[in-house]
């Protein structure tokens, strides 16, 4: 997911030609304040306007209690992006922001909930409460750490290292695979450092994150190779499906592969390969 | 829409489009300076008149200095820069 400034037409248009999976187009952050209403207006129209050639047209909205959050959602909704992602989520505001684009999708002939949510948790409360605002609405498909502002929130220092996120990573991990929507880890902020980068890129995905969201396209090749499954992933998988299949003919329950036991949980580890490798086409399917 | 005072919107980066937007006595009136003037000078004008009628405006001068903006760039900034001169 890479962020891109959303009242910088260069680099909204040549955006959806950098390898990144999801466009977040930033209403909020990467905006000052006088500017809000031509990035809103600048985003809406490239939204109707450009071929995002595939990738998934996400608009992160300045927060509702900003005041500048109800008019990006009446005016970007209406142009109807894949989701929307709501900064410093709360439940009530999940809720609320649901109840509206509701009512949009039925006044512009949408089919409900088409437009998804993706809760940026960048508090610490947001990250004890992750269970229920995911639970919020039916509408989240993922979840965005945002560990610069949790930090500065939790006045603990942000490092490289990232120990001190050790635990939001966890839990936001644990709670999306629970809940079965995906976890997408914090951007690393120093754009210059490749390896720092990648290193915890891997971190993130160890712990069980989805993806990693980018604030340079120059991070996206890093990211991408962490992040999708090798081939040797791969071959693995798909020999303990053929494995698998041939089990079941026999009618063996549990059966070995190179001499290891292959049980349910490896399985649904092999098949969860497969299925990333074809959602993001190594393989085809 | 009635312009009450001038505005602006855009920028003067490559890729985008600065729109002033003022009062005017005459109707609709575009004075324009691009860096594609010549091969896309009456693309750019009709854009922005395309975008004047959209909103119902009649009476703005409107002054763009193009850095090689899109269609969609254009229109964008000519709708900002409108609402902000009749608010």
């Amino acid at each position: 997911m890479l962020f891109i400034p959303g009242n910088n037409p260069s680099m909204i248009q040549n955006s959806p030609f950098l390898g990144a999976d999801s466009i977040i187009l930033d209403l909020e952050d990467a905006v000052s304040l006088d500017e809000k209403d031509s990035a809103r207006c600048l985003v809406r129209n490239a939204l109707l306007s450009l071929d995002f050639n595939g990738c998934e047209k996400v608009v992160r909205i300045n927060s509702i209690s900003s005041g500048f959050g109800y008019d990006d959602i009446d005016a970007i909704a209406r142009v109807k992006p894949d989701a929307f992602l709501i900064p410093k989520a709360t439940e009530d505001d999940i809720e609320e922001i649901d109840s509206l684009i509701s009512t949009i999708e039925r006044e512009e002939g949408f089919k409900l909930g088409c437009i998804k949510l993706i809760p940026l948790i960048e508090t610490a409360f947001g990250v004890e409460d992750v269970f229920n605002i995911i639970k919020s609405s039916k509408r989240i498909v993922a979840v965005l750490l945002g560990a610069e502002d949790l930090t500065a929130d939790m006045g603990i220092k942000r490092t490289k290292e990232g120990e001190e996120i050790f635990y939001a990573r966890s839990r936001i991990a644990s709670v999306c695979a629970a809940l079965k929507v995906d976890a997408i880890d914090t951007p690393f902020t120093d754009v210059n450092d490749f390896e720092g980068l990648r290193k915890d890129a891997e971190k993130a995905k160890l712990i069980g994150m989805s993806g990693k969201a980018a604030i340079n396209p120059r991070q996206i090749d890093v990211i991408n190779e962490v992040f999708s499954p090798s081939f040797d992933d791969i071959n693995w998988a798909k020999r303990v499906i053929e494995a698998y299949e041939k089990a079941k003919m026999e009618g063996k329950g549990v059966f070995a592969l190179d001499g290891k036991m292959v049980d349910a949980p490896i399985l649904l580890r092999a098949k969860n390969i497969i299925e990333k490798a074809k959602a993001i086409g190594l393989i085809k399917g | 829409m009635k312009i009450v005072r001038p505005a602006k919107a855009g920028t003067m980066e490559s890729n985008d489009i600065y729109i002033m937007v003022y009062p005017n006595e005459n109707g609709n009136e575009i004075q324009l300076d691009s860096i594609v003037l010549k091969q896309f000078g009456n693309q750019i004008k009709k854009v922005i008149m395309d975008t004047l009628n959209e909103l119902e405006v009649e009476n703005a001068l409107v002054v763009a200095k193009d850095r090689g903006a899109l269609d969609y760039t254009i229109k964008a900034r000519v709708e900002t820069a409108i609402k902000r001169a009749c608010e």
